[in-house]
């Protein structure tokens, strides 16, 4: 019973996991991967901005509590790292289980001229919000023509 | 049936934005869901989404959940990189006729929809008490 079971099972699995990745690569050839990136499983998601005075990073991670959130920042690269407990109770029957349970950790490169010294962060509904300035130099200036 | 025309034109827009290949981009939101002997609970993750912006209907049978992310960015920001790439969350589901569909309770917190749902008072088992003898 159970070999009948992974060897189909297997093999179906491996089929998706074929379309999943067939998928993956379609879709970034409109530009290069970069080689932190996570893919499309990747948890928490992450969405990064940059306007000329600091970038903004978006981390979709419901359900946490802040305090147990832990953001690093070495050089240009940012870490967010924590640990969500989302489990069932175990005497219920489940039927879907598809929300992320357990410690996850997310490495971001930044532009490299961020601050590192000017750092910001909030969590509001679900959403990290962190705020690093750009240094002074890098913002574009105005160069007047006399 | 001005409503009616009206409708259709709406319609005929959808088929055409279907036909260009521009469904518009809808999320689905991850959900953890179990039964245990008092009913369903539903958990979802819709993280941005406020309570205020969250919309849960329930017609006959059918449940749906929407919810639009709420994200501040400043004006002049240029997306380097993004894994979300919409602000709005939808998915449905088919309730089972033995739930009290009046007595559903949601509740939202830190971007996690938690919704339960009772089975209907009649419905729901009863304990028989066994005496030891």
């Amino acid at each position: 019973m159970l070999g009948f079971v992974s060897g189909i099972d297997r093999d179906l699995l491996r089929q998706f996991e074929r379309v999943s990745q067939q998928m993956e690569r379609m879709m970034g050839l409109r530009g290069a991967n970069g080689i932190r990136s996570g893919g499309v499983n990747a948890f928490p998601a992450v969405n990064l901005g940059a306007s000329p005075e600091q970038v903004d990073v978006y981390v979709f991670v419901a359900g946490m509590d802040a305090e147990k959130l832990d953001i690093s920042l070495q050089q240009n690269l940012l870490s967010i790292s924590g640990e969500r407990k989302a489990a069932l109770p175990e005497d219920a029957q489940v039927y879907r289980n598809e929300r992320f349970n357990g410690a996850f950790r997310r490495v971001v490169t930044l532009p490299e001229d961020i601050d590192p010294d000017q750092v910001n962060a909030s969590y509001r509904d679900g959403v990290l919000h962190i705020t690093v300035k750009r240094k002074e130099e890098a913002k574009p200036r105005q160069i007047q023509v006399n | 049936m001005s409503e009616n025309k009206h409708i259709e034109a709406q319609d005929q827009e959808n088929s055409a934005m279907q036909a260009r290949g521009e469904p518009e981009s809808v999320m689905l939101p991850p959900v953890d869901i179990y039964e245990d002997a008092n009913g369903f609970t539903l958990l979802a993750d819709l993280p941005g989404v406020t309570r205020e912006r969250l919309n849960i209907q329930v017609d006959g049978n059918d449940l749906t959940i929407e919810g639009e992310a709420a994200i501040d960015m400043p004006e002049n920001m240029d997306a380097l990189y993004a894994d979300v790439a919409s602000t709005r969350y939808q998915r449905r589901f088919t309730l089972s006729s033995e739930l009290a569909t009046d007595d559903i309770r949601a509740e939202m917190k830190d971007g996690v929809l938690t919704l339960r749902m009772p089975k209907r008072a009649e419905l729901q088992p009863r304990k028989i008490e066994v005496s030891a003898g």
